[in-house]
């Protein structure tokens, strides 16, 4: 039987299990809970967070086996430029290391279709990844058009050989870019069209498919969000505001257990970030979001959090409680 | 080892009028024998306490859902109505559904409904205290959630008398074909033509649930085929699961009068005492699983292919988990209960419950000073809910 406990603490606490070099600047890590337990669930597409020792928060899509439900893969690029969070995960991060996550949240999920044109540039091969494993289990028909830059930074090219002339890897070294109205004329006007890569990539899909319905091109983006300040590895402080009660939230714990060790207690359900429940209203301060639920319009908004994975960035949090 | 030699057996069968009327003394039997406990009756396999309840709803990719969440395995039979995009389905098949209703019934998207229906519940309750003694379930129970769900789904007024016959007869399905399953099959033709007839989308307001559905159909969020089918599941798990929800809440509060004061002095605890009353009274109270593969339980392995009864009103109550469980107590926190199952198929109309409940319990605790029984509570059996036909009260007004 999997492990049944629930976080709480900070997000999900990850230990890195392996670290490989999947292609050239292009680091595989697999990451499971110290103790081996069952991970949040997650679909194709989908993407954690991972706060690293650096203080810095970056988004991963998650491209390993969504049947191993206690482990989790994600691809990283070295940016350019050498600095950050990838570096740093190049450099430093080792096995047995342990890295703070924010739960897996959907904004590229894969939609029913009788067939998909899958387009990823470099890194962007990522989240298509587990959308062509599952394409393949649906027995839908689809075609992977992937570009790189050599065939020798491209990942996971061994792991997408055995599907054959279903996937075309084209590295620019040797056959230029990729021949996308080729790859759209295959598509006809029934598939659906997921592209993840380098901006110029989505740029040209975006164009050559700006006649066909909305929602048949489904897009993801890589973009350094800037998280505002990095995250907190230090005690806050937080106001209920209908007591007038404040307390203190120390690491490893989570803003859901002070507050009802405060005698405010606030329903919850799951206690990883996934049902919603304990959602509560944010009347000042910044919240540090790691649930799997708000979007991004919400976090952005900041007036309400999931208090059994959430935390601060502020000093303070001021909790309608 | 030889694990068959350690699994206990039980041939009583969960389905007997008898323990629908009671299973209190069968869970706890079922929990001390053992993790996993044989049913020869129906050869099914029950589990029966929190820890293994629990694992069991979070663990998909071991405990299949399509094959039915019945006794029925539909790798042998054939199920008797198209299966649901949701109940009856597992990843891959299970993901575009299950997030488009999760947005349609998420939180964000009900913060809309909350004023109206905070005054519904207001409007109903004086209506219903003009008289001082009334049948607590159809009054409330029945008459609050049929007054504002179907209207947020966005279904016409005529024909909203088969919605609780209709999801009657889906939960008692789940169950052997016992007399309780024939009782509803004379009408069943009927009640099912009108269902599926208010999934379609002429039929549907522009503005409610169902219009949102096949929105996201036009999106291509799920396919037109799919529209109607994931409206089926407003209909089918929308109505009576809040209904007996309400009514365990209300006959709780009717036999616990300090618990209704608490709340009267602290109306903010409604939310709670409704969680607190799904775990206490479990209105849903079981669903199977098939054994997706051979599966190890607690040293016991179950077969590839068995049926896997998960006693979701046993793990609510289990003492492993919880102190004094058959108490009802608003000062608990029932927070990681399983009545609204738990893990990638956990109710996806959970936070509509808990809004409808709120709003009415919160308008109860505004006008009434005291509730009580006025005469022995009837009990309304089904194969798996587990639910009030009659709750006669007496109300003091503040």
């Amino acid at each position: 039987m999997s492990n049944t406990s629930e976080f709480d603490g900070n997000g999900i606490e990850l230990e890195v299990r392996s670290k490989e070099a999947a292609a050239r600047g292009v680091a595989v890590l697999t990451l499971a809970r110290p103790d081996s337990g069952r991970l949040p669930d997650w679909t194709p597409g989908a993407h954690i967070d991972l706060a690293l020792p650096t203080g810095q928060v970056r988004q991963y899509s998650l491209c390993g086996d969504r049947w191993d439900p206690c482990a989790y893969r994600v691809g990283v690029l070295r940016e350019p430029g050498g600095r950050g969070g990838s570096a740093h995960i190049h450099d430093e991060l080792a096995v047995g290391e342990r890295v703070t996550a924010g739960g897996p949240r959907n904004n590229f999920p894969l939609v029913p279709s009788p067939r998909y044109l899958f387009i990823a540039g470099g890194i962007g091969i990522t989240p298509l990844l587990p959308m062509v494993h599952q394409a393949h289990i649906l027995d839908a028909d689809w075609h992977l058009l992937y570009g790189g830059r050599s065939r020798a930074s491209m990942a996971f090219l061994d792991e997408l050989a055995p599907h054959g002339d279903r996937v075309s890897v084209v590295p620019q070294d040797e056959r230029g870019l990729p021949d996308l109205a080729a790859a759209l004329g295959w598509a006809g006007p029934d598939a659906k069209v997921y592209c993840c890569g380098p901006e110029p990539l989505l740029a040209a899909v975006e164009e050559a498919c700006a006649e066909r319905p909305p929602g048949v091109l489904r897009t993801e983006r890589f973009v350094a969000r800037d998280q505002g300040a990095p995250v907190r590895g230090e005690p806050f402080q937080v106001e209920l505001a209908r007591s007038g009660r404040t307390l203190t939230v120390v690491p490893g714990q989570s803003v859901l257990r002070a507050v009802g060790e405060a005698g405010a207690n606030v329903l919850s359900s799951c206690r990883q970030g996934t049902c919603g429940t304990c959602e509560t209203g944010v009347l000042s301060g910044t919240p540090d979001h790691r649930d799997s639920v708000l979007d991004d319009d919400e976090r952005a908004a900041g007036d309400r959090m999931l208090i059994c994975v959430s935390r601060a960035v502020s000093d303070r949090l001021v909790l309608d409680l | 080892m030889d694990t068959t030699a350690v699994l206990p057996t039980d041939d009583t069968d969960p389905f007997s009028p008898s323990v629908l009327e009671d299973p209190a003394e069968l869970h706890a039997r079922l929990r001390e024998a053992g993790p996993v406990v044989h049913l020869t009756r129906h050869d099914v396999y029950a589990l029966s306490r929190h820890e293994h309840v629990h694992a069991a709803l979070r663990d998909w990719q071991r405990f299949q859902s399509a094959a039915g969440v019945g006794l029925s395995n539909f790798r042998y039979e054939e199920p008797w109505r198209p299966p649901s995009l949701l109940l009856e389905a597992d990843p891959p098949h299970h993901d575009a559904p299950r997030a488009v209703l999760s947005g349609v019934l998420s939180p964000r998207a009900l913060r809309s409904l909350r004023g109206r229906w905070f005054a519904e519940a207001e409007e109903l309750v004086d209506q219903v205290l003009a008289d001082d003694e009334f049948d607590a379930v159809p009054s409330l129970a029945q008459a609050f959630p049929l007054r504002v769900f179907p209207d947020a789904v966005g279904l016409p007024r005529q024909g909203r008398e088969n919605l609780l016959p209709y999801g009657d007869h889906v939960f008692n399905a789940f169950g052997p074909d016992n007399a309780l399953v024939a009782r509803g099959r004379p009408g069943l033709g009927e009640v099912s033509a009108w269902i599926n007839a208010q999934c379609r989308r002429e039929t549907l307001d522009s503005a409610g649930f169902g219009a949102r559905i096949w929105s996201a159909a036009d999106r291509g969020d799920i396919t037109h085929e799919q529209a109607p089918l994931l409206v089926r599941s407003l209909l089918t798990a929308g109505v009576d699961t809040t209904v007996h929800g309400l009514a365990a809440v209300l006959y709780a509060f009717a036999t616990h009068p300090r618990q209704w004061d608490l709340l009267r002095r602290d109306p903010s605890l409604a939310r709670m005492a409704f969680d607190e009353a799904v775990r206490w009274e479990s209105p849903v109270q079981t669903f199977f699983r098939t054994a997706l593969t051979e599966v190890e339980i607690g040293g016991t392995v179950i077969p590839d292919g068995k049926k896997i009864l998960m006693f979701l009103g046993s793990a609510n109550r289990d003492p492993r988990r919880w102190s004094a469980p058959d108490a009802f107590d608003l000062e608990r926190d029932p927070s990681g209960h399983v009545g609204f199952g738990m893990g990638v198929h956990q109710c996806v109309g959970q936070h509509v419950a808990r809004l409808e409940a709120e709003a009415l319990v919160t308008a109860l605790a505004r006008r009434v000073e005291r509730l009580e029984l006025t005469g022995r509570p009837r009990r309304h059996l089904n194969n798996t809910l587990r639910g009030w036909e009659s709750l006669p009260v007496r109300v003091t007004r503040t």
